[in-house]
């Protein structure tokens, strides 16, 4: 069977040709381009890494921004919480001030007028004696003459001595 | 007697069915004139078609036939060259010529009879130049694309070899030898390519059959055997030579079995390769020659019809059998590179 009969010049031929196709190719074809694949991979490999680290990143500062608002909301409030609280207390220590001064000018007042009143009241009394003394040596004066002249006379001097 | 059926392949191959008809049925007719008795034999056609020669024949006539150096070296006459042409006389009868003789594509000496090697450059020799030289072309090429194109998208016929070349590096050489497959790449890749180009080649009109010789696939078949065995580790030839996990009784029957199991898997790659191409190529041929046969148009008709279709088959199996041998070639390679870490 002639199939099954090559000559050997053909297994020769293909042994020394296919050896040199491989060394050939591997040094102008597969090198170049099996590292040219790999270096591609690599660096849609590392894009969507770093896409991927990317998002990370910005999730994370996503949050933090979220974390620096929140603390800054929660500062706010404090801060308005204290105002309030200062502005209450502030308040409430004026008016407790107020008070305490109307109080005080009251006092000062009441014993102004006690003092007055009393002054008023000694002086009331001196005038009774002093019209008191007029009178009863008016009526001394009168009494000698009758009874129906003092009695007159009483009576005129009381209506000229009006409390003025 | 040939050329009635490669001037049909040629028309065939152009997808001139008509035309194969019109041309191929007067040229059959007029030869079968000139030889008046010798009726239309199938079988040689065939056989002549796929077995390698010293001439590389198109069509009849005076420029048809591409005579191929003929270089033959013995140790009685020295290295020898000179043009197959010898061999023919003017009625293309084969002839002694210089003290040689040709017998079934074999060269003797015509005394002695004693073979002489024959480093010819064949038809199958020149088509294997032509493979080489087309492979080099195509693939340098592509690797220049590469480097122009760094960075960038590929194009042309880069972006044509690169889900080839993927396909080769992801889905056969990776999974089967694993994370040291760089070191075998460049063979595996340069294996598939020339089985893919050069099966690919000999589907067309007038072409040699490369791939379907089993010299070719031998020295295919041969290199794989070398770089499996080479790269064999301690737990491969282990495995061949004292089974491990096996009663020790069985021992000495399984290495006998591994140890032929050595070459067996050469062997069968060879005969695979060989036995699918020629198989085809006989196929595709006896169909042409049905039309010779019955000396019919009809039948010619039809049987072009079914050649169209095993064609597209052809082509498929161009692809299957460049793919299966360089998968059995990393398969090989992986078991006996394996790491063993069970025991």
């Amino acid at each position: 069977m002639e199939l099954l009969t090559p000559g050997t010049g053909l297994i020769i031929w293909q042994a020394i040709i296919f050896l040199l196709l491989v060394l050939l190719l591997s040094r102008l074809a597969w090198k170049p381009i099996v590292a040219s694949l790999k270096e591609r991979e690599q660096s849609i490999q590392s894009a969507l890494d770093s896409a991927e680290k990317a998002k990370i990143e910005m999730a994370s500062l996503k949050a933090d921004n979220e974390k620096l608002l929140k603390e800054a909301r929660e500062e706010r409030d404090k801060i308005l919480r204290a105002a309030r609280e200062a502005a209450s207390r502030l308040q409430d220590q004026a008016q407790t001030e107020a008070k305490r001064t109307a109080d005080k000018m009251i006092e000062d007042a009441k014993a102004v007028i006690n003092t007055e009143k009393a002054a008023a009241i000694r002086d009331v009394k001196e005038q009774v004696a002093i019209f008191s003394l007029a009178i009863a040596e008016k009526l001394v004066r009168k009494n000698l003459a009758d009874d129906k002249a003092q009695k007159a006379l009483v009576e005129t001097f009381l209506k000229e001595t009006k409390l003025n | 007697m040939k050329k009635p059926f490669l001037t049909s392949k040629t028309a065939f191959f152009a997808l001139l069915a008509v035309a194969f008809f019109t041309l191929s049925i007067p040229n059959f007719a007029a030869e079968s004139d000139s030889t008046q008795t010798k009726p239309f034999d199938a079988n040689e056609v065939i056989i002549h078609h796929v077995l390698d020669d010293h001439v590389w024949h198109f069509w009849d006539g005076h420029y048809g036939t591409l005579y191929l150096p003929v270089i033959v070296y013995s140790s009685e006459r020295g290295v020898d060259i000179f043009s197959s042409h010898r061999f023919y006389d003017e009625h293309h009868h084969v002839v002694e010529y210089n003290g040689y003789k040709l017998e079934h594509n074999h060269i003797y000496l015509a005394d002695s009879g004693k073979a002489v090697l024959d480093l010819s450059i064949t038809k199958n020799v020149a088509m294997l130049l032509i493979n080489a030289t087309l492979l080099v072309v195509v693939l340098v090429s592509v690797a220049r694309a590469y480097k122009k194109n760094a960075g960038k998208a590929p194009s042309g016929l880069q972006s044509f070899f690169e889900p080839i070349i993927l396909f080769v590096r992801d889905e056969v050489v990776k999974p089967n030898i694993g994370h040291h497959y760089e070191k075998y790449l460049p063979y595996l890749l340069t294996l598939f390519f020339f089985i893919l180009f050069g099966n690919l080649l000999g589907l067309l009109p007038g072409a040699g059959n490369l791939t379907g010789n089993i010299a070719v696939t031998a020295v295919l078949a041969i290199f794989t055997f070398l770089i499996t065995n080479f790269s064999g580790n301690a737990a491969y030839w282990g495995h061949i030579f004292w089974t491990p996990g096996v009663p020790l009784p069985l021992r000495p029957i399984i290495m006998l079995v591994e140890v032929v199991g050595i070459f067996t898997k050469p062997i069968s790659l060879t005969v695979r390769l060989f036995v699918a191409i020629t198989a085809g190529h006989i196929v595709l041929l006896s169909l042409i020659s049905l039309a010779f046969i019955f000396q019919s148009i009809a039948v010619g008709a039809v049987s072009s019809l079914i050649v169209l279709f095993i064609n597209l088959i052809e082509l498929l199996v161009a692809g299957i059998q460049a793919y299966v041998f360089t998968l059995f070639t990393a398969l090989y390679i992986g078991m006996a590179t394996e790491e063993h870490d069970h025991h």
